[in-house]
């Protein structure tokens, strides 16, 4: 089995500011209870809109000035709004279960595979 | 064919089919490419010495497996860190793969594993340039520098490219399967487009001066073969088999005496390859026969090559079915190319008039020198003959090759003239 992370990605533009948005919750919910009861689901959570982003920078290398930016890091059209940990076997697994999360529509997901880290 | 050449073509149809059942015993495409890697040195090796084995795929298999046991012991040597993370299937030790290797079934499941192997070269979440880079190495068995050859790519970025899609594979954990059968159409189409893009490229080269790659366009039927030969019940892929044979049959006839294009309507058809005409045919009424009466975009263009291939001449083509039959392929692909050829066959159907406003009904072609071309030989046809010279000039401008540029300067230079 392997782990992959489904970024959940939304345009800018979309009233998602006003969120938990009443239609898209329980799409997500019953997502949730489905990937769940399967075993699939190893986590998930949803963001406030990047309006509510700090970017941090240390400047310097470790230890030096800690700056802050208020907002996201990249300006892109396109904004993380959550995320995904799903436990499967196989990447068509994953691309089965990503095309169900409502991100997948009304938005678009990206599926990274988990690198393991070694100690 | 000599010695060098059949023992190369052995190596080149059997080198698959090892390395299909070899990848999904021990679950890693890259160890399993590597040993049959070595294995092909070996044979190159001995087999001139020996001569080619009575059965050489039985051969291959044995030193192949032999080489993947030795790679993967050496692998399991270094520290975990640096060994591959994944291995289709349960991600079995080196003993486990072993004892598997040893009950290799030799047969059976050769055609299974072939699918398997194809469907993962050309996997949606491999990009198109990958998907073609690997079925080229792994399927076709090209070397990386023919490779980046027949794509006008330096050699170290084909090799880049080649590691970093096996490197996908094993990574994002691509499987080694067939596709259910509910994505198999779509999954389909994406190996029979790879086929296609490398006939494309052969026919119609992106840069040099060669009219068209003959070696290019066998790999192409190679690999049309083997996707019809295994996948018989797919009209479409036996269509396509059929448009690459149909197509190929014309290459010859393509360039002059002094290495110049010639296009469809000047060509000398006694040079066209009635062997590989025929051999067409059949394949496209295979696919008819299979398809139940809905032809797919394959077909109806193999259909196309079979009405240029059976004209006796451009004159006495059945200009009537090729516009019907572009009709057909525009109603389900909204591709303005299809439309540009539709107004050509217009033009010998009806007259330059009618061809011309077809041509000017296109839209999204103002970039494109064939549209230019087309425009000029209309204007020309109904005496326009400075006009057609401007659109020339214009096509000459935007003509993607050197061998386009000098057929459509040939022809500006006819224009000219005429206009004195």
């Amino acid at each position: 089995m392997a782990l992959y992370v489904a970024l959940c990605y939304y345009d800018r533009d979309q009233p998602w500011d006003g969120v938990p948005d009443k239609e898209l919750t329980p799409e997500y919910t019953e997502f949730a209870r489905r990937a769940t009861e399967a075993g699939v689901m190893r986590g998930g959570e949803a963001l406030h809109p990047v309006t509510m982003s700090t970017t941090i920078t240390v400047s310097g290398g470790k230890g030096g000035d800690v700056l802050l930016t208020d907002g996201p890091y990249a300006e892109a059209k396109e904004v993380l709004g959550g995320y995904f940990l799903l436990e499967v076997a196989d990447l068509d697994e994953a691309v089965a279960w990503a095309a169900q999360i409502p991100a997948a529509w009304r938005g678009k997901i990206e599926l990274r595979p988990i690198a393991p880290v070694h100690g | 064919m000599d010695a060098a050449g059949t023992l190369a073509e052995v190596l080149k149809g059997e080198g698959p089919r090892v390395l299909a059942t070899l990848a999904r015993t021990i679950g890693d495409l890259a160890v399993a490419e590597d040993a049959l890697s070595e294995a092909t040195i070996t044979a190159l090796d001995a087999w001139p010495e020996t001569g080619i084995p009575d059965n050489p795929r039985a051969w291959l298999a044995v030193v192949a497996r032999r080489k993947a046991l030795d790679l993967l012991r050496r692998e399991s040597a270094r520290p975990a860190k640096e060994t591959a993370a994944f291995r289709w299937g349960t991600g079995a030790a080196p003993d486990q793969i072993e004892e598997a290797i040893e009950a290799m079934e030799p047969e059976s499941s050769l055609r299974d594993d072939m699918l398997r192997l194809i469907f993962t070269c050309c996997h949606p979440a491999l990009s198109r340039e990958a998907q073609v880079a690997l079925s080229l190495r792994t399927l076709a068995r090209l070397e990386v520098p023919a490779i980046a050859r027949a794509f006008l790519v330096p050699e170290a970025t084909m090799a880049k490219r080649l590691v970093r899609a096996r490197s996908k594979i094993a990574t994002a954990r691509i499987p080694y399967a067939i596709p259910s059968d509910t994505e198999l159409p779509g999954r389909l189409a994406a190996v029979l487009a790879v086929a296609y893009l490398v006939a494309t490229e052969a026919h119609a080269p992106t840069g040099g001066d060669a009219v068209a790659r003959v070696d290019l366009e066998a790999e192409a039927i190679r690999l049309a073969r083997l996707l019809a030969g295994l996948m018989p019940d797919e009209p479409e892929a036996l269509s396509l088999l059929a448009l690459l044979l149909l197509t190929s049959a014309r290459t010859s006839a393509r360039t002059d005496a002094d290495g110049n294009p010639v296009t469809l309507a000047g060509q000398d058809r006694t040079r066209w390859n009635r062997a590989a005409i025929a051999e067409g045919s059949a394949w496209l009424s295979e696919a008819v026969a299979r398809s139940g009466g809905v032809a797919g975009p394959y077909q109806i263009q193999a259909h196309l090559a079979a009405a240029h291939s059976t004209a006796p001449s451009w004159q006495e083509t059945d200009w009537d079915r090729i516009v019907g039959l572009y009709d057909l392929l525009g109603s389900i692909t909204a591709n303005p190319v299809v439309a540009l050829n539709r107004a050509v066959a217009v033009t010998e159907r009806d007259g330059p008039e009618a061809g011309l406003a077809a041509l000017k009904t296109i839209a999204g072609l103002e970039y494109s020198h064939l549209w230019h071309a087309a425009l000029a030989d209309n204007l020309r046809r109904l005496g326009h003959t400075s006009e057609a010279a401007g659109e020339l000039h214009t096509a000459v401008t935007l003509a993607p090759s050197e061998v386009e540029q000098r057929l459509l300067q040939g022809r500006l230079r006819t224009v000219r003239s005429e206009l004195g």
